[in-house]
């Protein structure tokens, strides 16, 4: 088992402090949503997580097995288990979706033992199939051009070429239809297992009726402020945020609020 | 007031070079004139670059003598990888000065096809060649330059494709510079008649660590109405040449052009790459992009000058400036009163790798007719940060990100080109330059 532990995080972004103590423990065999209004911090977690260079941690500690992740570089962590879907994924012409996948792979191979072309394309093929990609997918710049659902979808396939052992994935059902909703629900449940872990950004109910999370959390002013089962998200859902405000005395939940 | 140049050669010289290849008395003659006028005439003023202090006349020697090869095996092994040695039915190679090695396919001999050294075109195919040589696309007393180039021809290409003959195959071209003594003034003649169309593509490959020479560089493509041409180009030429390069072509009514020109030069360079859409319908795509390092300077005009209605331009340049390299991008496009429902599109973009670089996009629209389009896009800056934070966050170190980003910045023309061996000569020129 793997344990990623967030502990006491605190994040500024030029200066202004958005994230003010996040506590959340994350194992492997476990999928985690976090929830929240907007802008209440949650991408900002996940980009401080994979290391934006643009996010300053202040204080606190990223542990992924114990290893303080936070002085690694964002290629360690990656190459340390870790894996980011994100809200709005670059584009970056003239290299291959394919060409990026294979260099994203051996990075993490040593020189020479390099997968083999024959057997890179394989899995290529195998999981744009399984995704329901089109095959002149690999072959278009990466993101360059795809529609919002198509990117979602991308993230996907890396997720699945890659393996990583935890996942975060921020809203990676906005802006999908159903069917691409489904597509890309049945890749992260295919996902799930002893040697994964995941942890959900989402504002929607909707993702969660295909993938079941084991934990939900609640984010506002920049602090994880509620837990709970996969009810939780339901009552969220049913009732929306204003209970849990009225519940902890928050009365703007936005990062730029002190509780 | 006019400036008398001391130039390198007399007229006297020029003669006695134009008698020792056999060419016909109207060529001398055609060189000399050219001389008096390159004596006279100003340079020519890119846009931002001042040249006035830069030495375009002065070499060590006019021409120097090569040894031809006698078979593909002899090609030193920069050549040889450009080359599909069996698989290649069309090729000039030239060394220096010296055509070097010639094959052309029966099958475009049998369809009235020319591909031969400009030499012999100039005294086989005189003709044809006073039709067109610095008549159409370049004029012999535009500046200084032309003329100095029409007087000391010393080498290129011909390539004259009749009516309605499609050649499916690209015609490939290398000039080889290993004598560091040589200069350059080669002159590339692409006519294409009526209804053809040919893919041609040449690479200059320097083996020298530094040249004496100067590199005056001219090709003229004319494409007549419905034709089209591929022209695609690597430049790689030592430093210490002064090059001068200009490419240009002239098209009339449904003619094409599609440019693909990978500008690698370590050498100080002038570079010019003119369409004139002279007929209805005629389009242009043009497709650059430099890599500039070193102390470098150079300057790159890309315009396309629409006189034709419907006439379609499109031009992309992207240039990597690293170290103290500087490099001026003159992006023109150029409608004239007439040309209505022209379109002139531009994209000109440039990517710095340090502090000291300069790169400077100067995009220029033209326009002197209502009914139009055009547009264009102009950027310079850094490598995107986030971009890399993309690629990174997947496990790809910093380093290999900057490459990836980088040559995908260049992909444009890379993935143009029609000759596999050039397309990968130039990704590894590109990665060694930018390393
Ligand atoms: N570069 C920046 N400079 C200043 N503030 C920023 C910057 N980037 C983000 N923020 C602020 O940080 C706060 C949290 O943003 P974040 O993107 O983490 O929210 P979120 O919870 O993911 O919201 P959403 O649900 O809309 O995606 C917001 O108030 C946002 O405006
Ligand atoms: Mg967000």
């Amino acid at each position: 088992m793997a344990t990623l532990e967030i502990k006491d995080l605190h994040v500024e972004i030029d200066g202004k402090e958005i994230l003010k103590g996040v506590n959340l423990t994350i194992n492997t065999n476990e999928v985690h949503a976090i929830m929240g209004p907007n802008g209440t911090g949650k991408s900002t977690l996940a980009s401080a997580i994979m290391g934006h260079p643009k996010y300053e941690v202040t204080q606190g500690e990223v542990l992924l097995d114990g290893e303080n992740v936070l002085e690694m570089e964002v290629d360690e962590r990656a190459k340390a288990g870790l894996f980011l879907a994100m809200q709005y994924p670059s584009e970056i012409s003239g290299v291959t979706n394919a060409d990026f996948l294979r260099s994203a792979i051996n990075a993490r191979r040593e020189e020479g033992d390099e997968i083999s072309l024959m057997k890179f394309i394989r899995e290529l093929d195998k999981t744009m199939d399984f995704l329901e990609m089109p095959e002149e997918m690999g072959q278009r710049y990466l993101n360059e051009g795809f529609s919002g659902g198509e990117k979602k979808r991308n993230e996907i396939l890396q997720l699945m070429m890659i393996k990583p052992t935890f996942a975060i994935l921020d809203e990676i059902d906005s802006g999908l239809d159903i069917d691409a909703l489904k597509i890309v629900s049945k890749g992260i449940n295919e996902m799930r297992g002893e040697g994964f872990g995941c942890l959900m950004i989402t504002h929607y109910q909707r993702l969660l009726n295909y993938i079941t999370p084991d934990h939900v959390h609640v984010m506002m002013q920049g602090r994880v402020v509620k837990s709970g089962g996969s009810e939780l998200a339901q009552r969220l859902e049913a009732e929306g945020y204003e209970w849990i405000k009225k519940e902890l005395g928050i009365e703007d939940e936005t990062v730029g609020q002190e509780a | 007031m006019t400036v008398e140049t001391k130039l390198a050669l007399s007229a006297q010289e020029v003669r006695s070079f134009s008698q020792n290849n056999n060419e016909p008395a109207a060529f001398a003659d055609f060189r000399v004139a050219a001389l008096e006028k390159a004596a006279e005439l100003a340079l020519p003023k890119p846009d931002k670059t001042n040249i006035t202090k830069w030495n375009f006349t002065e070499f060590p020697v006019h021409t120097v003598e090569s040894a031809k090869f006698a078979s593909l095996e002899e090609l030193p092994e920069e050549v040889k990888a450009i080359i599909d040695i069996e698989g290649q039915e069309n090729l000039y190679i030239q060394r220096n000065n010296t055509p070097a090695f010639i094959k052309v396919s029966e099958e475009l001999t049998s369809k009235g096809v020319i591909f031969t050294d400009i030499e012999t075109a100039i005294r086989d195919h005189a003709e044809l060649v006073e039709k067109y040589f610095m008549t159409t696309a370049v004029k012999v007393d535009e500046h200084k330059l032309a003329a100095y180039h029409a007087a000391l021809v010393n080498g290129g290409v011909f390539v004259y494709v009749p009516r309605n003959v499609i050649i499916d195959e690209p015609l490939q071209v290398v000039f080889l510079n290993d004598n560091e003594e040589a200069s350059l003034f080669n002159h590339v003649l692409v006519v294409a008649e009526e209804s053809s169309a040919v893919t041609y593509v040449e690479t200059y490959v320097s083996t020298v660590e530094e040249a004496k020479g100067q590199a005056n560089i001219i090709a003229e493509v004319i494409v007549k109405d419905n034709a089209q041409v591929t022209f695609g180009a690597v430049d790689v030429l030592a430093k210490g040449y002064t090059t001068y390069v200009n490419r240009r072509a002239h098209l009339t009514r449904d003619a094409k052009i599609d440019w693909a020109l990978g500008l690698m030069n370590d050498s100080d360079t002038i570079a010019e790459n003119i369409t004139h859409l002279v007929g209805d319908g005629s389009a242009a795509d043009t497709k650059t992009v430099v890599v500039g390092r070193g102390t470098q300077k150079q300057n790159f005009t890309t315009e396309v000058r629409h006189w034709g209605k419907n006439s379609d331009g499109q031009i992309l340049t992207h240039g990597v400036m690293k170290e103290a390299a500087q490099s001026i991008f003159n992006g023109i496009g150029k409608i004239e009163h007439g040309a209505t429902k022209a379109n002139a599109e531009q994209e000109s973009r440039v990517l710095m790798l340090s502090e000291k670089a300069r790169g400077d996009a100067n995009p220029i629209l033209l326009i002197d007719e209502d009914d139009v389009t055009a547009g264009h896009a102009a950027s310079v800056g850094r490598v995107d940060p986030t971009q890399l934070y993309y690629l990174m966050s997947r496990g790809i170190s910093k380093a290999e990100a900057e490459r990836l980003v980088i040559h995908g910045f260049l992909a444009p023309v890379v993935t143009n080109l029609p000759i596999e061996g050039v397309k990968k000569q130039l990704t590894e020129v590109i990665e060694r330059k930018v390393r």
